[in-house]
C-alpha cells in the first residue's frame, strides 16, 4: 500500500476489530499453550490441603465423631468439625435465597454427602487418608427424597432448627418441611378464564433435578495473613465481589482487607454463584493455621453436594377457544430444594422469573404458584445456565402449547404463530407482571419453519406414521417445535438484589497516554470470552482497536464492584456498563479535540477511530492523539487523564428469544433416540461478535440435549445419591452430540445503550423443550400426551412399551 | 509413605523426582514438575482433561501412576509449540476455529488431537468425533473442536501434498 493513500473508512473499521466481527479470541492464546491460571495451578509455601468427611446416610443423628485416629495421621495439622466452628459462629452460614445452610454437620445430617468435618493436612493424598479414619456414629433417621410427600402431616421433621419458625424469608410456612409459597397473577381471573374455557389441557411437566458439572470442579485457596490481618481468598467465583462482601459479614474480618480473587476458571454454569462449605472451612483454616489453604472438590463430591438445578413439578393448566385462541394460563409448582434453600436467585425471588411463564404468548390472564419444600437431598436450586427458573419456564410452556396443540388437532407451529405477541405489541405487559422490551417472533418461527422446510417434514412424519401402522418400519419421527421468550439481565435495582446490593455492574476505562486502554469490569467469564468481547464494544465505541484493550476481572481489589456473571446477565448489564463508561470518555475527548483542533467542541463529530471538524473530514484528531494530548494539553479548566467508570442500573431486563427446531428419528425397539437435524435461529439483540454467540449457542444446545436426553441427579428411596460421578451422570461426548444449524434475527434492546440482550444461556432454555417436544411428538399420534425426561433410551423404550408398540 | 525415584522424559526434557508408588502421574506433572497444563475434571478416567502422550499414546494421567511412567518419553501441552517457537497447527487451529471456550479440556483435547492425527493423518469427521470420544468438553458442543482439528488435518498436510 501506497504510505501517502490515507486508510480508507472500511480499513480503518476492521482496525478496530469492534462489535460484528468474528474477532479471535484473546484468551485463546494462553488456554492453547497451558498457560491458562486455574484455582487447582496456584502452589503457594508452606500450602495445606482441606478435605471433607462426608455424611454416609440421607438422614441422621450424629452420636458423635471422632477425629482422634485423624489427628494422628503424620502431616495432619487440624480437623475441624463443627463444634469448632461453633464458637465463630461459622457452623452455620446464610445462603442467597435467605435460609441458613449447615457449614458442618450440626447434630445431623440432612442429605448423603453432607460435610461433617474438614481435615487438614500438609498434602493432599494425607488429608484424604486422614478423612478415611474420622470415625462417625449416627442414628438413621426416616429419609425425605419425594417432594410430594414433603408436607404429609406425618413427614419427618428435617429441619431442627427451623421449630416454631411459622415463617421464613419470603412468607408464611404452611408445614415444618415448607420453605414459602410464591404467587403470582390474578387468581380470580384466571379461575374464570378457565370455568369459561371450550378447551383445557392439565399436565404434570417434571424437570429433573440435574448438575450444572462444569469440566472443572469447585475450589479455592484460602491464605490468611495474621500480621497485616488480611485474608486473600482465590476461588472458582463466577461474583467474587458478592463473596467478599459475605466473607466480611461471615468472618468479621474488614471488607478492605479481603481480596477475593476469581483466576481463569473452568466453566461455571451456575455452579460457581454460591458460597459453599469448602471455602468457609479453607478461611477458617487458614486462620487457624497461619498458613494457606488449599481445598478441591472431587466430581464425586461436586455432583452431590454444590449447588444441583431445576427438580421442578410443575402442574400445567392451559385454557383455550376451539380455534386455538389461550385464554388463561394456571401453575403451580412444587419445588425441592433439598436440605436448605440455597437457590442463586435474586433475594426478593424465590423462585426466581419463574413468572416469564406466559412465554411467548398472549395470554390474557395467567397465575402462578410456587411452594418451596425441604428434603433430604442436597441443597441448591441453582440457575444452570439459566436466569434463575426461566428454563424451567420455558419447558413448561412449551411443552404445555404442545399438549394442547395436540388436543385442539392444530400444528403445533400453527398454534404458537396463533398466540404469539405480536411485533406492535411491544413494549409488551405481560399477564404476569414484566414488559417485554421488544420482539418479532412471527417473522423468526417463519423463518425457521422455512429453513427447515417444515412442511415437508410434517408430510413426511404422517407418511412414516402410516408405514409405522402397516408394519414397514420400527422408527417413528418427531418434530420438536420451541418457540422461546428469554428474561436476563438482572437486574434493575427496583426489583433485583443480592443479600441487599444491587445488581447493577460496572466497567472502569482507563485509556493510558500511548492510546492503549485497561477495562476493568465487576464480571466475570467462565469461558465466555469477556477479554474478547468487552474490548470491542470500547473498540467500536471509542475507536481504539481492540488488541489495544486488555479487559481484567475477577480482582475485587483492582475491579469495581460488580455482582458477577451468570443469568446472561454480562452483555446486558456489563456490556451497558462498558458502553456508559465509553461514552463519558468519549465526550472529554471530543472537548480536548475541539481544543486541539481549535473550534467549539460542537463543531467535531467522531468518526469511527477519530474526532473530525464537521465539513472539515481532513481536519482530524485521532484517538491516540487524543489519549497523549488527555495527558499534557488538555482544555483549560479540564483535569488532565482519560478514564471513566460507571455502574449501570437497567431500567428493565432483556428478553432474547428465538425458534428452535428438532427433528428426531426413534427406534422404537431399542428406544434410541438419534436427532437427525437441530436448528436453532437466535435474536439477542445486537450482535458483539458472531463467532463467539455461535459457540455458547452450540455448548448451550449440548447442554440441553444432555438435560433432555439423559441427565438426572436421582435418590433411591433412602436417600442415596445414584450416580453421582461421570460414571452415571450423562455428559455428552462428541459422538453423541448432534451437529448444530445456527441461525438468526436481530431485534435491538430499546432500552440497552448497544441493542445487546445476551445470549449464553438461551439455548439451555430453549433447547430442553425442543428436544423433549421431538420424543413426544413422535409418540403422540400412538395416543401419548407426555412423557417424563429424561429421555434416555431406557426410558424412551419403556414409554413406547406402555403406549403398545 | 516411601519414596521412590523415578526419571522420565518429559517435553524433550529428562525430570526426575521422588514420589510415593500411588502418586498419579497427573499429580507429579502438575506438583513436582510444575505443568499445570493438564487438569482434573474427575477421578473416573471420563474427562480427559488430564490427557498426554505416553510413548505413543494418549493416555490419561490421572489414572497412571508416576512410578508405572518410569523411563517414558511423555509430551504435555507445555511441549505442543514447534521447535522454533511457532504454535503447533493443533494450537493454531483450536483458537482459529473457536474450538474452546473455558480452556479447561484444551490441553487434554489438543493432546488428543495429536495422537489421533499421528495415528489418521485426515480423518473423516466421524472418525474425530469417535477419536476424542474420551475427552469431554462442557463448553463447545464439539463442533468447532471438530472444525479446528480438521484445520490442523489440512494444515500438517499440506506441504506433503505441494512436495508430491
Amino acid at each position: 500500500m501506497n504510505e501517502m493513500t490515507p486508510p480508507t473508512a472500511a480499513e480503518r473499521t476492521d482496525k478496530l476489530q469492534g462489535m460484528g466481527c468474528r474477532r479471535k479470541r484473546v484468551e485463546d492464546v494462553r488456554f492453547t499453550q497451558g498457560r491458562g491460571n486455574y484455582v487447582d495451578d496456584l502452589k503457594l509455601p508452606g500450602m495445606l490441603y482441606g478435605d471433607f468427611v462426608r455424611s454416609s446416610y440421607g438422614h441422621a443423628r450424629i452420636k458423635s465423631i471422632d477425629t482422634s485416629k485423624a489427628k494422628a495421621v503424620p502431616g495432619v495439622v487440624a480437623v475441624l468439625t463443627a463444634a469448632d466452628l461453633a464458637p465463630l459462629k461459622l457452623h452455620w452460614m446464610p445462603t442467597l435465597a435467605g435460609d441458613v445452610q449447615m457449614v458442618l454437620a450440626d447434630g445431623k445430617v440432612l442429605f448423603q454427602n453432607q460435610e461433617i468435618a474438614f481435615v487438614v493436612a500438609n498434602d493432599r493424598y494425607v488429608a484424604a487418608d486422614a478423612a478415611e479414619l474420622v470415625e462417625v456414629e449416627y442414628e438413621e433417621l426416616p429419609p425425605l427424597v419425594d417432594p410430594f410427600k414433603a408436607m404429609a402431616p406425618d413427614a419427618p421433621v428435617l429441619r431442627e432448627d427451623l421449630a416454631g419458625k411459622t415463617s421464613g424469608a419470603h412468607g408464611p410456612r404452611k408445614h415444618h418441611n415448607h420453605i414459602f409459597e410464591w404467587t403470582v397473577g390474578d387468581r380470580e381471573a384466571t379461575d374464570l378464564a378457565f370455568r369459561d374455557a371450550e378447551v383445557t389441557i392439565k399436565e404434570m411437566l417434571s424437570y429433573q433435578r440435574v448438575h450444572p458439572s462444569p469440566l472443572e470442579t469447585c475450589q479455592c485457596v484460602a491464605s490468611f495473613d495474621k500480621i497485616k490481618g488480611e485474608l486473600t481468598l482465590w476461588g472458582t467465583f463466577q461474583a467474587p465481589h458478592v463473596v467478599r462482601t459475605v466473607a466480611a459479614i461471615l468472618s468479621g474480618i474488614p471488607e478492605h482487607k479481603i481480596h477475593v480473587i476469581a483466576p481463569d476458571i473452568g466453566g461455571g454454569f451456575g455452579n460457581k454463584v454460591g458460597v459453599y462449605p469448602g471455602y468457609v472451612c479453607s478461611v477458617v483454616a487458614s486462620i487457624v493455621t497461619g498458613k494457606p489453604v488449599k481445598w478441591v472438590e472431587d466430581r464425586i463430591e461436586n455432583l452431590s453436594a454444590t449447588a444441583f438445578a431445576r427438580d421442578y413439578h410443575m402442574t400445567t393448566e392451559i385454557a383455550a377457544t376451539k380455534d386455538g385462541k389461550v385464554t388463561g394460563l394456571r401453575v403451580h409448582v412444587l419445588a425441592d430444594h433439598g436440605a436448605f434453600d440455597a437457590c442463586a436467585d435474586p433475594s426478593k425471588w424465590p423462585a426466581g422469573f419463574f413468572n416469564i411463564v406466559t412465554g411467548s404468548y398472549d395470554f390474557p390472564t395467567a397465575h402462578c404458584s410456587v411452594d418451596g419444600v425441604y428434603t433430604n437431598k442436597a441443597p441448591g436450586g441453582v440457575a444452570y445456565r439459566c436466569s434463575f427458573r426461566v428454563t424451567e419456564a420455558a419447558y413448561c410452556i412449551e411443552r404445555g402449547m404442545d399438549i394442547l396443540a395436540q388436543k385442539l388437532g392444530m400444528d403445533p407451529a400453527e398454534l404458537r404463530l396463533k398466540n404469539f405477541v405480536r411485533r406492535e405489541q411491544f413494549p409488551y405487559q405481560s399477564a404476569l407482571g414484566w414488559e417485554y422490551d421488544s420482539g418479532d417472533y412471527h417473522t423468526a418461527l417463519r423463518q425457521g419453519m422455512e429453513k427447515v422446510g417444515y412442511t415437508a417434514l410434517r408430510a413426511e412424519q404422517k407418511a412414516k406414521q402410516e408405514a409405522f401402522r402397516r408394519g414397514e418400519t420400527r422408527e417413528i419421527m418427531g418434530v420438536g417445535v420451541c418457540f422461546f421468550t428469554e428474561i436476563v439481565g438482572a437486574g434493575p435495582s427496583k426489583n433485583c438484589d443480592i443479600l441487599g446490593i444491587a445488581m447493577f455492574d460496572s466497567c472502569e476505562i482507563r485509556i493510558h497516554p500511548t492510546g492503549a486502554a485497561i477495562a476493568r469490569m465487576g464480571t466475570k467469564s467462565q469461558g465466555q470470552g469477556h477479554e474478547t468481547t468487552y474490548a470491542q464494544i470500547i473498540a467500536s465505541e471509542i475507536g481504539i482497536p481492540a488488541d489495544d484493550i486488555m479487559v481484567e476481572e475477577g480482582n475485587t481489589d483492582t475491579a469495581p464492584y460488580g455482582l458477577g456473571t451468570y443469568g446472561s446477565r454480562s452483555t446486558p448489564v456489563a456490556g451497558a456498563a462498558i458502553a456508559t463508561a465509553a461514552r463519558k470518555i468519549k465526550a472529554k475527548a471530543q472537548m480536548i479535540a475541539a481544543y486541539l483542533l481549535e473550534v467549539h467542541h460542537d463543531d467535531v463529530e467522531f468518526d469511527i477511530d477519530r474526532f473530525r471538524v464537521k465539513g472539515l473530514p481532513e481536519k482530524f484528531k485521532t484517538m491516540k492523539e487524543i489519549s497523549w494530548a488527555a495527558y499534557n494539553a488538555v482544555p483549560p479548566g479540564l483535569e488532565p487523564g482519560l478514564e471513566a467508570v460507571s455502574y449501570y442500573d437497567p431500567p428493565n431486563m432483556t428478553y432474547p428469544f428465538g425458534a428452535y427446531i428438532c427433528v428426531m428419528d426413534i427406534d422404537v425397539d431399542t428406544g434410541v433416540c438419534k436427532v437427525r437435524r437441530f436448528y436453532a435461529l437466535d435474536d439477542c439483540g445486537t450482535r458483539i461478535n458472531p463467532m463467539i454467540i455461535e459457540g455458547q449457542v452450540h455448548g448451550g444446545l449440548t447442554e440441553a440435549f444432555a438435560i433432555a436426553m439423559g441427565q438426572e441427579i436421582a435418590y433411591d428411596e433412602i436417600g442415596n445419591v445414584k450416580g453421582a460421578s461421570l460414571m452415571d451422570f450423562f455428559l455428552p461426548t462428541a459422538v453423541e452430540t448432534p451437529k448444530w444449524e445456527t441461525d438468526f434475527t436481530v431485534t435491538p434492546s430499546p432500552h440497552h445503550p448497544i441493542g445487546a440482550k445476551g445470549v449464553g444461556e438461551s439455548p439451555n432454555v430453549g433447547g430442553v423443550p425442543a428436544f423433549s417436544n421431538a420424543v413426544n411428538d413422535a409418540f403422540a399420534f400412538l395416543g401419548n400426551t407426555h412423557i417424563q425426561m429424561p429421555h434416555d433410551a431406557w426410558r424412551v423404550w419403556q414409554a413406547g412399551q406402555k403406549l403398545g408398540v | 509413605m516411601a519414596k521412590t525415584h523415578v526419571t522420565m522424559t518429559v517435553n524433550g526434557q529428562a525430570v526426575e523426582g521422588l514420589v510415593e508408588p500411588r502418586t498419579l502421574l497427573i499429580h507429579f506433572l502438575r506438583e513436582n514438575l510444575s505443568l499445570t497444563g493438564a487438569h482434573i475434571g474427575c477421578e473416573t478416567s471420563h474427562c480427559g482433561a488430564c490427557t498426554v502422550d505416553l510413548d505413543g499414546q494418549s493416555v490419561k494421567s490421572c489414572t497412571v501412576f508416576a512410578v508405572q511412567a518410569q523411563g517414558a518419553d511423555i509430551r504435555t501441552i507445555e511441549g505442543m509449540a514447534n521447535p522454533d517457537g511457532t504454535l503447533h497447527a493443533l494450537q493454531d487451529g483450536f483458537r482459529e476455529m473457536h474450538g474452546l471456550q473455558c480452556g479447561f479440556c484444551t490441553p487434554g483435547m489438543i493432546l488428543r488431537a495429536y495422537r489421533l492425527l499421528q495415528e489418521n493423518p485426515n480423518p473423516t469427521e466421524d472418525e474425530i468425533r469417535m477419536g476424542i470420544s474420551g475427552n469431554l468438553c462442557r463448553c463447545t458442543g464439539y463442533q468447532n473442536i471438530v472444525a479446528a482439528i480438521q484445520y490442523a488435518a489440512a494444515k500438517l498436510s499440506a506441504p506433503q501434498e505441494q512436495a508430491a
